[in-house]
């Protein structure tokens, strides 16, 4: 007895319990260097983590599996070895460094003899670490704001329906119970009968008892075609029909406005930590809500809403009005993204230099407009790499950070932080999702 | 002969497999297997499976059902890291021992590939598993999936009442001693009747019956007899106890004060599989050589016979040289001896002696040398040896020549490692002793024994190393191994070192 049998349809993840639990197991260390890596990390495309997942490198401490096993150092061991070229009894041969000779059975028992331990999470694995621990701003407003939308689901087969709907299997199974129960004769034995009566016609001459059976198997098949018919192939008693029901689906969505000046004074630097910080609030609410969507925004003097590719990569030149730009998603708000059905979020980032006295106008927006829509807002202000000062000094700062300060103080769910490299970003980017007592001061709620 | 030589159409054209092709070549392997050769083996279930289940496999010390811990995705994760990066290959196939004898050919090999693994896991490995007295006497290959089923299904059961992390915890130390839990020498003592029952109704679990469960596996299982020996001398305890006890995971799964009834069963079923994967360690080099000398022997026979075209014999060979390769010593490539090319060596060579002998053959072999049935005495070696006895039984000078093998004293003592033998007439049986030496597991593992444990005194677990050579337990690693230890017992463990005297 032998047999063939083909398991590639089988489920494919049987390691998946397995490796969760590793994770699991591995969770400080891998979310160590999973921190480490997004901070160093280099934004090349739109994503920041590759689809395939990303690799990481953890030490193996405290993933060992320690046996009992002999030292390599000491004692006394024979090692057959195969190739000797000119050896003779007695030659010597410096002992390699380590002195272990080849006594290291230590790294070939389970691969434990590197110091480091490397694979690839998937891309789920990855973000599910590097958010671990945040949690969204304002949990409780995001289940109020959950919308109903109208969908269908299946819900049934009725005897009544449009044909489009018509459930064939269903149907035909009924027809083929009917047609057995109620003895329909097969297409098959009138075939036979009808073959059979054209032999006898065709003959010649035919002998009396070969008239009789004729006129009996017309007889027969005049039975036949009568119950065929009479006994439908499909009746109207067989068809079933799917049947659909409206039905209300919950569901969440979120918009996340990212603001930027771009302006001749943001260069490719402010940008690239612009994006940084961008990207990961756009990749942390996606794991949150169903539908993210991103709106991009940029000013100067006037703001206009583009996309992506323009937001990121293309420069003006021109004098700096930031109100403009909330006042942009200000209108972008009121046309498409009504509050009660979306979670709106708003993520601003500039290098803080602002037209006049403009900066009193943000702050009249942000209060009086946008913050009592928002979930969340956070400004993110981009200051040169050598400003330690005003890192360190939260109370310094131009008349926009001025203002936000103000801002600051009257709502809770406004952020705002300073940046000078990307190292920066990540741990800003915890700070402003670590979870606070906020309480539902939503100025919208 | 004469119509083997006829030339034939052959089995197939071209790299595809199908199903159709698959059981064809399958066929006319099986002709050449159990005519030519003679071989006999279980069933055969092979099974094609894609790369990821491949993997999924191989993380799972290749058992088809195991049950979860995290170090299985250590491995799956490493594992699978080197394939994606193309830093390792995949085994074309894995087969385990079991009846019927399950085989894995992966979808991605070519037909030839496939037809190379078929002759060479699904008839090799499996009249080796079916033969060889170590699986015999040790395995029990129609009951393993039932008994994976139930380890799979118990352990999941166990996490579901207990919570994962204390049975990972139990499965961490058990893990450890591992290589501790296994008889090396005999069988263990026969579970009686009512050990049986008492075990069964461990298994099921019951926790509302807690009352009876502890009525039998305390009494019946006999922890509390000890309770009850009067005497508590040091002798009592021996006799008791079965002292001393290489088998740690078997001593703690009868004897520590600490364990629950659940618990023990998990030692149980990480010894059950300890056991029955301890017959594969110690033939490594015999059953590679036994299933690459059957591959070989049929693909050669298949060419003959015009079965097989002409190219699709060139990737075989191509594919079956790459594994007996044997890089020397100097290589980069060297990571100690291939058991696949010894393997497949000295299977050669014993054909070879019995049908080409030279002199030093007749004086080496005089039981087979020119025995005119060599297969006859292929299949008695592959039945009736492991590793050991088989190298030092078979390993001829011809082949230590071949190999240029020489013996590579390091004596920590000696500021410097010296060449103590080498291939010529002085040296082969030495080197022959001492390369047998090396596939021997009771002398690769430390021995560990469990020598005390007084129940009515201190509860202290003593155990002894003993020191061979002067090779003293890696210290690090025992720390922790200890650790695991100290949990499972639940009181203090020791371990001592005791020194025997060097072999010469």
């Amino acid at each position: 007895m032998h047999h063939f049998i083909d398991r590639r349809s089988n489920p494919k993840g049987k390691s998946l319990g397995n490796r969760q639990r590793f994770l699991r197991r591995a969770r400080e260390n891998i979310k160590e260097r999973v921190d480490r890596s997004v901070r160093g990390k280099s934004i090349q495309s739109g994503s920041g983590v590759p689809d395939e997942g990303e690799k990481v490198t953890i030490p193996t401490r405290g993933l060992k599996e320690p046996r009992f096993f002999h030292s390599s150092k000491g004692g006394l061991r024979r090692h057959v070895l195969p190739g000797n070229k000119d050896f003779v009894v007695g030659d010597t041969i410096k002992r390699p460094d380590g002195g272990a000779g080849e006594g290291g059975r230590k790294a070939s028992e389970d691969g434990d003899g590197a110091d480091e331990f490397s694979f690839t999470l998937t891309q789920e694995e990855y973000l599910e670490i590097l958010f671990e621990g945040l949690e969204l701003p304002d949990l409780v407003e995001k289940a109020t704001v959950e919308t109903e939308t109208i969908g269908t689901r299946r819900a049934g087969l009725t005897t009544a329906g449009t044909p489009n709907n018509l459930n064939l299997v269903r149907t035909m199974r009924n027809s083929l119970g009917r047609r057995i129960a109620l003895q329909r004769p097969t297409t098959k034995s009138q075939r036979d009968l009808e073959e059979q009566i054209a032999e006898l016609e065709a003959l010649e001459e035919r002998s009396p008892p070969q008239e009789a059976f004729l006129a009996e198997l017309r007889q027969k098949l005049e039975g036949i075609l009568r119950k065929r018919k009479v006994v439908g192939y499909i009746d109207p008693l067989d068809l079933r029909y799917d049947t659909f029901v409206p039905e209300k689906i919950r569901n969440s969505r979120a918009v996340v406005f990212c603001l930027m000046d771009v302006s001749g004074s943001m260069q490719e630097r402010e940008k690239d930590l612009a994006k940084r910080f961008f990207l990961l609030l756009h990749l942390f609410l996606e794991r949150c809500y169903e539908h993210t969507e991103l709106v991009f925004v940029r000013h100067t003097h006037h703001a206009q809403e583009v996309d992506e590719e323009t937001f990121f990569y293309a420069r003006e030149t021109g004098g700096t009005i930031v109100s403009t730009a909330l006042e942009k998603m200000k209108e972008i708000i009121e046309e498409r993204y009504p509050p009660d059905e979306w979670n709106i979020y708003g993520a601003q980032a500039s290098d803080g230099e602002n037209f006049g006295n403009d900066s009193v106008r943000c702050k009249n927006l942000l209060l009086k407009d946008l913050l009592p829509v928002s979930q969340f807002y956070a400004y993110v202000e981009i200051v040169d790499e050598a400003a330690e000062m005003l890192l360190n000094n939260p109370e310094a700062g131009e008349d926009l950070w001025q203002n936000y300060r103000e801002v600051k103080g009257q709502a809770q769910h406004f952020e705002m932080q300073r940046v000078s490299q990307p190292g920066h970003i990540y741990p800003i980017f915890r700070e402003f999702f670590l979870p606070k007592v906020r309480g539902a001061q939503n100025a919208g709620s | 002969m004469q119509a083997a030589e006829k030339a034939r159409k052959p089995l197939f054209d071209g790299p595809e497999w199908t199903f159709e092709l698959m059981e064809k070549a399958r066929d006319a392997i099986e002709k050449i297997a159990l005519e030519d050769l003679g071989l006999d083996v279980y069933p055969n279930q092979i099974e094609i499976i894609s790369a990821e289940q491949m993997l999924d496999a191989y993380s799972c010390v290749g058992l088809p059902l195991m049950y979860q811990h995290w170090s299985f995705g250590k491995h799956f994760a490493r594992d699978e890291a080197l394939y994606r990066t193309g830093r390792q290959g995949l085994a074309y196939e894995i087969v385990i021992n079991s009846n019927p004898c399950i085989s894995y050919n992966m979808e991605e090999n070519t037909m030839a590939m496939q037809t190379l693994v078929m002759a060479h896991a699904a008839f090799g490995h499996n009249h080796f598993f079916k033969n060889n007295y170590l699986f015999q006497q040790w395995t029990d290959a129609s009951g393993i999936h039932d008994y994976l089923a139930f380890a799979k299904n118990y352990i999941a059961a166990c996490e579901e009442r207990y919570g994962p992390c204390a049975v990972e915890e139990v499965l961490d130390a058990a893990h450890a001693l591992q290589s501790q839990g296994v008889f090396r020498y005999g069988r263990p003592p026969k579970p009686t009747t009512e050990e049986l029952v008492a075990m069964q109704k461990v298994r099921d679990g019951y926790e509302s019956g807690q009352s009876v469960l502890d009525i039998w596996t305390d009494t019946t299982l006999g922890r509390d007899k000890l309770e009850l020996v009067e005497d508590a001398s040091f002798s009592a305890r021996r006799k008791q106890m079965n002292l001393p006890q290489e088998n740690v995971l078997y001593f703690l799964e009868k004897h520590s004060p600490a364990l629950e009834a659940w618990q023990c069963e998990i030692l149980r079923i990480v010894r059950m599989l300890a056991q029955y994967l301890y017959p594969q360690k110690q033939t490594k080099v015999m059953n590679e050589g036994c299933a690459t000398f059957v591959h070989y022997y049929i693909i050669n026979k298949l060419y003959e016979q015009g079965q097989i075209t002409e190219g699709a014999f060139m990737e075989m060979m191509h594919s079956h040289t790459n594994v007996v390769l044997q890089p020397e010593f100097d290589d980069q490539r060297y990571s100690g001896i291939n058991p696949y090319a010894l393997g497949f060596a000295m299977m050669q060579d014993i054909r070879r002696i019995c049908q080409d002998p030279t002199d030093e053959d007749r004086e080496w072999f005089p039981d087979f040398a020119g025995d005119p049935d060599w297969r006859k005495v292929m299949r008695d070696a592959w039945a009736n040896y492991r590793d050991e006895s088989f190298i030092q039984q078979f390993l001829s000078p011809h082949l230590i020549r071949k190999f240029k093998l020489f013996t590579l004293t390091n004596d920590a003592d000696l500021p410097n490692l010296v060449v103590s033998q080498i291939h010529n007439r002085a040296g082969y049986k030495a080197i022959r002793r001492d390369l047998a030496k090396q596939y021997d597991l009771a002398y690769l593992e430390p021995d560990i024994q469990v020598t005390d444990a007084d129940l009515r005194g201190d509860r202290e677990l003593k155990l002894t190393h003993t020191v061979r050579d002067g090779i003293h337990l890696d210290e690090e690693d025992q720390e922790e191994v200890l650790k695991h230890l100290r949990r499972l017992w639940g009181y203090d463990v020791s371990l001592d070192a005791v020194e025997t005297a060097c072999e010469n």
